[in-house]
Parts: C-alpha cells; structure tokens; sequence
C-alpha cells in the first residue's frame, strides 16, 4: 500500500531574496529567447537591476522584521548573518552588473567576447576582438550565480550547500571564459577554474557523506547535536571536517587552496573579477561561518589548530607572493588571498565579535574590491587593458583622480586608519585577541605590513615616476562605472570615519539561528 | 570652556581642503591662503596657551572634549592637553608658517631644475602641483596636532598612522633624486612600527575588558593593573614604534633617506615634529601605561640612547651630504631626548620634553639654511662649497648661529635642555650622564667643521653669482633664532608648562626623584 508523501510546508517569504534573483535569472533566458536583439542588451541590464533591487528591498523588509527562523524543515536558514551577507551581495551584484553593462570602454562595446566557443588565435577569433556584436547571456548567466550566491550563506544542510554551491559556480566558469581580449589567457582560467573547482566539489561533497555517517544527518543542527555527545567516531568528524573545509577554503581562495586565484583574476574578464572578487569571497565565507559556527562551533578545539594553520599560510603567503607581481589583476589577486587571511582570523575567534568582525570585513572589503577593478578597466591601450605595472607609471600625472582614487583604496585594503579597511582589520584582530588568539594577531599585523609595501609600490609608481609618452590612456567611463567606482570609494571613505551605524548593524546580526 | 584643540585641529584641514579646490594656475593665491591659514593657527594656539592653567590645582588635562565615536569598540573622540602636548602643538604651530614661507617657491624650481626629471620643457600638466604641496601641508599640520591632543589610545593610533599619508606624499613626489626609495622606505618603517603597536593597542584593550567595560580611554588604561608579563610585551609594543619614529639607535637608518630626500619644508616638519610622536609617546603612553615594564627596561633605553648619542655624532661627522648630516645630528639629539625621558627625574623628564621644543627649532633652523644654501648651490655636497660667508654673509651669520643653538651653546635654549638632561641622568644614571656629555664635544666638532668647509676659505668661482638671503628667507629664519635666544635668557614660561605634566607622569610611573632638585617648587 502506498504511503503518502507528506509534501514540506515551505515558508516563501522569508526566501523572498532568493526567489527573485533566480526568478529574473529565468527571466533573463526568456529574453534571450524571445525579445529581438537590439532591445536585448537593454532589457536585460534593466531586469536584472530590477530583480537586485527588489531582493535588496526584501532583505531590508524581512531584516526590519527580525526574520530569524528556519524554514524549508530546516534546510534553510534565514537570520541575521544570511540577511547582513544578503544584503551585501545585493549591493554589490549590482555594482558588478553595471560593469558588465559598461559599453563606453572598450570602443568595441563591453568586455564580454560574443561567440567565446572559437579556437583562440584562429581568424574568426582575431576578427571578434574588435566585433562590436554584443552578447548578453552574460546577465542571466550573472543572475544564476548571484542566486546562488545568495542561496549559499542560508544553507542550513549540508547537501542543500553543495547544490548552492554548484549553481554559484558554474555560471562563474563560464563566465571566465569570456573575455573580449587575450583569449587564450581567459579559456585557460575558465578551465583552470573548472578543473579545480570540480575538484573541490568533490572534496566538498565526500565530506559531507562522512559526515552523514558520523552524525546521520547532513543537517547542520543534527552535526552540532552529535559533536556534544560522546562516544562517536572522531575519525569520521575530523575527515569530514577537514574535507568539508577543502571546499570551502578553495571557494574563498586559502593557501593551500589558492593556485587557481591569480590566473583566474587575471584571466576573467574584469568585471567577472570583480564579480568573483567581491561576492563570492562575501558568499562563500557567509557559508564557512555558518558552517563553522554552527556545526562545529562547540567542536571548536577539534577545527581550530587546523584553521589557525591555513590563517598563517593565508596571511603570510598571499602577502609575500604578491611582492613579487608585476601585473595588477595578479596583484589584486593574491592580495585577495591575504585578505582571506586576516577574514580567517575573524573566524577564528569563534565569539560573537568574530562573527559581527567577519561581517563588517566582508562588507568594507567587498566595497573596496569591486572600485578596484573597476579603476583597474578604465586604465587601457591599444591592446585592451594595461594591466602591467609597469605600464601604470606616472598615471598620478596623466590623470590625477584616477589614480588618487586607486590609491585611496589601496590604502584601505593596506589598512591605513581613517578608511574602512583599517576599521575591519581593527574589528577582527580584536575579536580574535578577545578569543585568545593574540599570537594570530601578531602574524596578521606583520603580514599587513607587508601588503603595505606592494600596495605602496604601486602609488610609487603612479605618483612618483615620470609618465612614459607611450603609456595607457584613461578611458572615461559612462555613468555606470561611474556609479559603481563612486559607490565603493563613499563606503570606504564613509565606513573609515564613522563606522558605527554599520558595526551596529553587523552586531545585530551576528546571531546564527539554530 | 573653549574646545580649543578641535578648531586649531579643523582649521588647517579646512584652509587645506580649500587650497586643494581652487581653480588650476592660481598657484599665488593658493600659497596665500596656505600661509593665512597657518597664521590663524598660530593665532589660535597662541591664545590657547594663554588661556591653560599652570595655577598649582590646574588639572593634568586641560580643554578636554570628549565624545563617542565608535562605541561597538569603546572608542571616542577625545582630546585633552598636558603641559607636553601644550607645548608641542604650540611648537607645530610655530614650525607650519615657517616652512610655508621658506617654501614659497621650491615647487617650481623643482619643476625648473633641469637635474629634475620633468625638466623646464615638461608640459604644464605633467609639473609638480604647488597647490598640492601646500594643501599636503596643511593636512599633515592637522594630523601632527591631532596626535599630539588624542587623549583616546585609538584615536592616537589613527592619527599617528594617518600622518604618514600626507608625509609620505610630500617626500615622493616633490623631494630629491632618491625620493622614492626614501618614501617607501620612511613609509614602511613606520607602518611596521605602527602595525606593532596596534597589535599592543589591542592587547591593551582586552586587558581592559578583563576589569571593566573595554575602554581606549588614557586615564582609565593607566590605572589598569597588569601583570608583569603582559606589561612586558605590550611595553616593547609600544615602545618598538616609538623608538622607529624618534628614531632611536638601532631603528634610526630611515632617517638620513628621508630627511635627505624631503623638500627642505618636509624635512623640517619631519625631523621637527613628526619624530618628536615618538619621544613623546614615550612619556606619554610607554612610561604610564606599563610602569613596571618601563622601569625594568629603562637601563637598556639608556643604553640605547647613549650609544645614539656617540653613533650618530660620529657618523654625522663622517657625511658629506649637509641634509644627511643634520639628519645624523638629530639621531643623536634623540639620544639626549630618550635619555632624560627614561632617566625617570623631572629635571631629566623637563630637560626632555624642552629639548623637544628646542630641538624641533633649532634643527628646523639648520635645516632651512642649508636648504636655502642648497638651492642656490644646486648641491647638497659638502665638498662642491668653499668660502661662502665671503659673498653671502647673511647666510653664513644665520648658518653660523643655527649651529650653535644644536651644539647647544649657553645661551641659547638649546644649552638649558641639553644640561638639565645631562643633569637630571647624572643623578640616577651617572656613567651614561657622563658617556653622553661627550657628546656635546663631538657635536661641536661636526657642526663647527661643516660651518669651516662650506663659509670658510677661498670662494670658488663657480660660487661667484651666488646671492644672500632674501627678505622673505630670512623672514622665514627670524622667529626661530628668536625664540631660541630668548628661551636660552628665559626658559620659564616653557618649562613652567612642562614640569607639572613631566610630574604626574613620574607618578603614574610610580617613581620619584632620588634627590631633591632645583626645579621642583616645594
């Protein structure tokens, strides 16, 4: 006799965010499909704008109510964290799709190739560097991602993670592959990016099967439960653990886990990058803290020594390998992997200013990135995008509010006082004091010093060596660069002066329901 | 009561953010308003300091403000001055129109130096901004004040490492051959300086938690109770940033790069003012924050000093780049300073925080005649000069007089600080006392030999064109050599503001004098 299959009661509201992002992402397919081509582009950038604000608008509702609950039987979990990285996201997903939208830079019309399938070097290839045809598939494949994205730091179950983590991923490997010049460079760092992403899926996914053994659920709630008891497997939760982390440390970009960070900085066209860069390090470590938090967060002495190993590496590593770049995008990249670093202190400290501290970070250091590179597309040749150093000598002389306001943020992501960087740094090496992990600390003040001097370096070059005739140009941007230049240098100004509102807000936040 | 410290903090950022907003090719009026606003500060600290209290029940900090900033981390903004701050934010005030002045023009005869890379011909657009050097300025006499009156631990930090922004833009892009390399390298220094101490800023501040609602508030960290191993560790800390900018023998070597590199102006701010954060840091948070851990580390401190004394003397004698010498003199100087701060005696501690005031005038002097000198001779070579006092005798008199302010001749200011120091440390520390006072021999050599080498002797003729002073150069000199005179005949009005907050400091200390000295009014 046939049983009956008890459907879930599912809650919609509180998935309201997720719901639209990957509604408009749908959306955005029926455009592709239905809308002729040269209303396209519009529709599509106006959708998905739309959609961001929208879900942004139902964080900030759903925030004002206090949302705090678990819904979908539990395999999701809306609070205070999921909403704060929520909500981050939002912002800066839009920021990311006005990059995207941008047409003004490249006089072809956007860093996007319009047929990305073609043999690199091949004639059909060559002639499409300067086609001024616009392909825009890149703004649902976007939305997909950000979906997920948005999805990610709400997984309450292990499995459901793994199928957020999937969706965010694979519209991204795509997306690498798409860049308009230096074909070869963007498919290698598409497959790169893929090969070793896949991998670390499978690691992802292997840990989680462990863990169902030790715990017999993948339910985060359930692991918390089974770590108080006695009597289990150690050996089944310390593997499951360590390649549960693999997963995650790979998404954020930790040593060991950090090959494939440069050349896919480098490679991606730059406002994927920044894309990458800023949300899905924001993303993805919203779903290392709960994980961390709330699964093991009374395991704590089972996972700690391990982290405080990657947080040394991390720190210390990504600082030391980007001395020695010579191109931004490379720099950027490794100095995104010394931000995880100092990001893996905050989760360290396992406290509530841990996690409050990780918030705030991810907010400022989201902010700042996604300016960067968007300075970093307006800097160009003939060629496309200047992104040697050396090419950016003496840009202080040639166009000096460009380069002021790329030296504002790297100052910020130095930590200098008086910009948001400094104020995040001070939030997490407090935090992680007050968790008794003050040597960590100490590392992480050392190796802030040295991303000093790299960050140093090039203001040095910008402002202190003599412009060469030949140099990059300064492309104008329209408005949409613009914007989202402007929108992360006034946080990063704004968050270094008065950070309270925001601190205050991430404290509120800073509550994993369970 | 007036909040005095907050508009002579304002003052300068706002004449700075106007300078930084006129239009282009208004580089007169740019300098004008630079110079206006620095008067006014002048004028403001002048009335400030007519207005603090040296009446005997006066408190330690005077025209204190203080407000919530950042309350998730119990930070505020709050400033308050001592005696020692007093007298340093007045010597900021002093030091800014000076420089202002003998800079008047150095930004396009950088620009018209064919040695410079940009070169006469260079288009307009790729010249130096005169208008930036100005507004750098005044933002950095801002950020000096400002560190200076923090009376908040945080807000100390955030100044003490926000200055380095502004100098270090000052030193890249409008200073000499090797600017850059001496940029990053003063940049780094600090930074890892500053990085240390934040480090220690933290610690401190979880050891607050432990007694109370975390706090970053001065007078409530100095009452704090710590262990000695904790004291220990945040003292170095503090003390490894402090001894980086005073400089202090062996973290000095940035020093004679930057201080050469710099435009004149920027050289006197940095060797007058800046490094003076780190002396001053010394009295203010190393000794009273970690009493214990001061008073264990202090014989190394003096040995330190005094090892900074004799090395810098004698290296300062072996240059032959006039900027790096005065560089290395102030290496030694800071041996002084750094001696009388942890000498714990209030004629020492007195004698200490005076010498910083004398110092920042005396070497700021040194600084802008050779600077004056430099930019007619078109080099900084000791041996490219003979015989100058012949055809600039103005020059060679002003020279001659800076001199013997920083070989510390009776009668000038400069003699009252080095011998209370001197006499301060004899009476606890008398080997290093006497160690140290040949220093004042040596600096009586390198000083007088310079002065022979380059004014004396047969003018060469490629000197022949060389012109005196102008009037503005001079005007520029004149209240400096003032002031060191008259404090030299009468010191009192300076060292009456200082000894009460060298006295409390020793008492947050938990020291006393070993003997009974002439300074202290009983």
């Amino acid at each position: 006799m046939p049983t009956d299959i008890q459907a879930p009661s599912i809650a919609y509201l509180p998935l309201l965010p997720i719901l639209i992002v990957f509604g408009v992402a749908v959306v955005g397919v029926l455009i592709e499909a239905f809308v002729p081509e040269q209303l396209r582009r519009t529709s599509q950038v106006g959708t998905a704008l739309a959609g961001l604000l929208a879900a942004l608008g139902s964080v900030i509702y759903l925030a004002e109510e206090g949302t705090r609950r678990l819904v979908a039987e539990a395999a999701l979990a809306i609070d205070g964290p999921t909403l704060f990285v929520q909500g981050t996201l939002c912002v800066l997903g839009i920021g990311s799709i006005l990059m995207l939208a941008e047409r003004r830079l490249d006089q072809s019309g956007g860093e996007v190739v319009s047929q990305a399938a073609n043999l690199p070097g091949s004639r059909d290839d060559v002639a499409l560097a300067e086609s001024t045809r616009v392909q825009t598939e890149v703004y649902p494949l976007a939305m997909f991602a950000l979906g997920g994205m948005l999805l990610f730091p709400a997984c309450n179950n292990l499995l459901l993670m793994f199928v957020a983590l999937e969706v965010l991923s694979l519209p991204l490997y795509l997306l690498a592959g798409l860049a308009r010049r230096r074909r070869l460079l963007s498919q290698e760092a598409a497959l790169k990016y893929f090969l070793l992403g896949a991998f670390a899926s499978a690691f992802f996914l292997y840990g989680v099967a462990l863990l169902y053994g030790y715990a017999g659920s993948v339910d985060l709630g359930d692991i918390a439960t089974a770590t108080a008891q006695p009597g289990k497997s150690d050996t089944l939760l310390f593997l499951g653990i360590a390649l549960l982390a693999v997963g995650l440390l790979f998404k954020v970009g930790a040593v060991p886990f950090q090959a494939w960070t440069p050349d896919v900085y480098q490679g991606s066209p730059t406002p994927v990058t920044a894309l990458m860069a800023a949300c899905t390090k924001v993303a993805a470590f919203g779903a290392l803290l709960r994980v961390f938090y709330v699964g093991f967060g009374t395991a704590g002495w089972d996972w700690r020594p391990m982290m405080w190993v990657v947080a040394i590496l991390t720190m210390v590593g990504g600082a030391v390998l980007a001395v020695t770049q010579t191109d931004v995008k490379r720099m950027l990249a490794y100095s995104s992997v010394a931000h995880t670093g100092f990001l893996l202190v905050g989760v360290i400290a396992l406290n509530r200013n841990g996690l409050s501290g990780t918030l705030f970070y991810l907010l400022t250091y989201g902010f700042t990135t996604i300016a960067s590179f968007a300075v970093v597309g307006l800097v160009r040749d003939s060629s496309g995008e200047a992104t040697h150093l050396a090419q950016w000598a003496g840009l202080g002389k040639k166009s000096p509010l460009v380069a002021s306001v790329f030296a504002l943020l790297l100052f910020a992501l130095a930590g200098i006082p008086l910009t948001s960087g400094f104020m995040a740094k001070f939030a997490v090496f407090k935090a992680a004091s007050e968790g008794g992990a003050t040597a960590l600390v100490v590392v992480g003040v050392i190796a802030s010093a040295i991303t000093a001097f790299f960050y140093a370096r090039v203001v040095v070059l910008m402002f202190f060596q003599e412009p060469s005739v030949e140099g990059p140009t300064v492309a104008v941007p329209s408005m949409l660069t613009a914007v989202t230049i402007a929108l992360g240098v006034a946080v990063t100004v704004v968050l270094g002066v008065f950070p309270q509102p925001v601190l205050d807000l991430a404290g509120k936040a800073a509550l994993f329901v369970r | 009561m007036t909040p005095w410290l907050t508009i002579i903090g304002v003052v300068p950022l706002a004449g700075a953010l106007v300078v930084a907003l006129l239009p282009k090719g208004r580089d007169l009026l740019a300098k004008q308003v630079a110079l206006g606003t620095s008067l006014v500060v002048l004028a403001l600290t002048i009335a400030m300091c007519l207005d603090f209290s040296t009446a005997k029940d006066a408190p330690r900090f005077q025209f204190v403000q203080s407000y919530d900033w950042i309350k998730a981390f119990g930070v505020s903004y709050s400033v308050g001055a001592d005696g020692i701050a007093l007298v340093l934010i007045a010597l900021i005030a002093v030091l800014v129109p000076v420089v202002l002045l003998a800079s008047w023009d150095d930004v396009e005869k950088l620009d018209a130096d064919p040695a410079s890379a940009t070169g006469k011909d260079a288009p307009l657009s790729l010249r130096r901004s005169v208008k930036g050097f100005f507004a750098l300025l005044l933002v950095l006499e801002t950020m000096m004040i400002g560190v200076f009156a923090a009376t908040d631990v945080f807000l100390f930090y955030v100044f003490f490492e926000a200055m380095l922004i502004p100098m270090y833009f000052l030193i890249g892009t409008y200073g000499g051959p090797r600017r850059s390399y001496a940029a990053v390298k003063f940049l780094l220094y600090s930074l890892v300086g500053g990085l240390l101490m934040l480090a220690a800023v933290i610690g401190l501040y979880v050891a607050s938690t432990r007694q109370g609602p975390g706090t970053f508030s001065f007078e409530a960290l100095a009452a704090l109770d710590m262990s000695h191993f904790t004291q220990g560790w945040l003292f170095l800390g503090f003390f490894i940033a402090f001894a980086i900018k005073a400089p202090l023998f062996p973290f000095h070597t940035w020093l004679p790069d930057a201080g050469a590199e710099s435009p004149t102006g920027g050289a006197v701010l940095l060797v007058g003012v800046l490094d003076k954060v780190g002396t001053f840091g010394f009295l203010r948070y190393c000794i009273p924050l970690f009493p214990w851990a001061a008073r264990e580390f202090a014989p190394y401190v003096i040995t330190l000093s005094v090892i900074g004394v004799i090395y810098g003397a004698l290296l300062a004698m072996g240059q032959k780049d006039m900027k790096r010498l005065v560089s290395y003199t102030s290496v030694a100087h800071f041996g002084f300073i750094g001696m009388g701060c942890f000498a714990f005696t209030t004629q020492a501690g007195t004698g200490s925080v005076f010498y910083m005031v004398n110092h920042g005038l005396s070497t700021g002097a040194l600084f802008l005649v050779i600077g004056f000198l430099i930019d007619r001779g078109r080099s900084r070579l000791i041996s490219d000069y003979s015989g100058i006092a012949k055809i600039a005798p103005t020059l060679a008199a002003l020279f001659f007089v800076s001199g013997l302010s920083s070989l510390a001749l009776p009668g000038l200011s400069t003699f009252i600080s080095e011998f209370l120091t001197l006499v301060g440390t004899y009476t606890r520390y008398p080997v290093a006392a006497v160690i140290a006072t040949t220093g004042i021999v040596l600096a009586a050599l390198y000083i007088l030999l310079v002065f022979q080498r380059t004014m004396q002797g047969p003018l060469s003729t490629a000197h022949a064109h060389l012109k005196d002073l102008r009037g503005r150069e001079v005007a520029a000199l004149a209240p400096l050599l003032a002031l060191m005179i008259f404090l030299g005949f009468y010191p009192k009005p300076v060292t009456d503001v200082i000894t009460p907050a060298v006295q409390a400091t020793l008492q947050d200390a938990g020291t006393t004098d070993p003997t009974p000295t002439q300074l202290q009014s009983k």
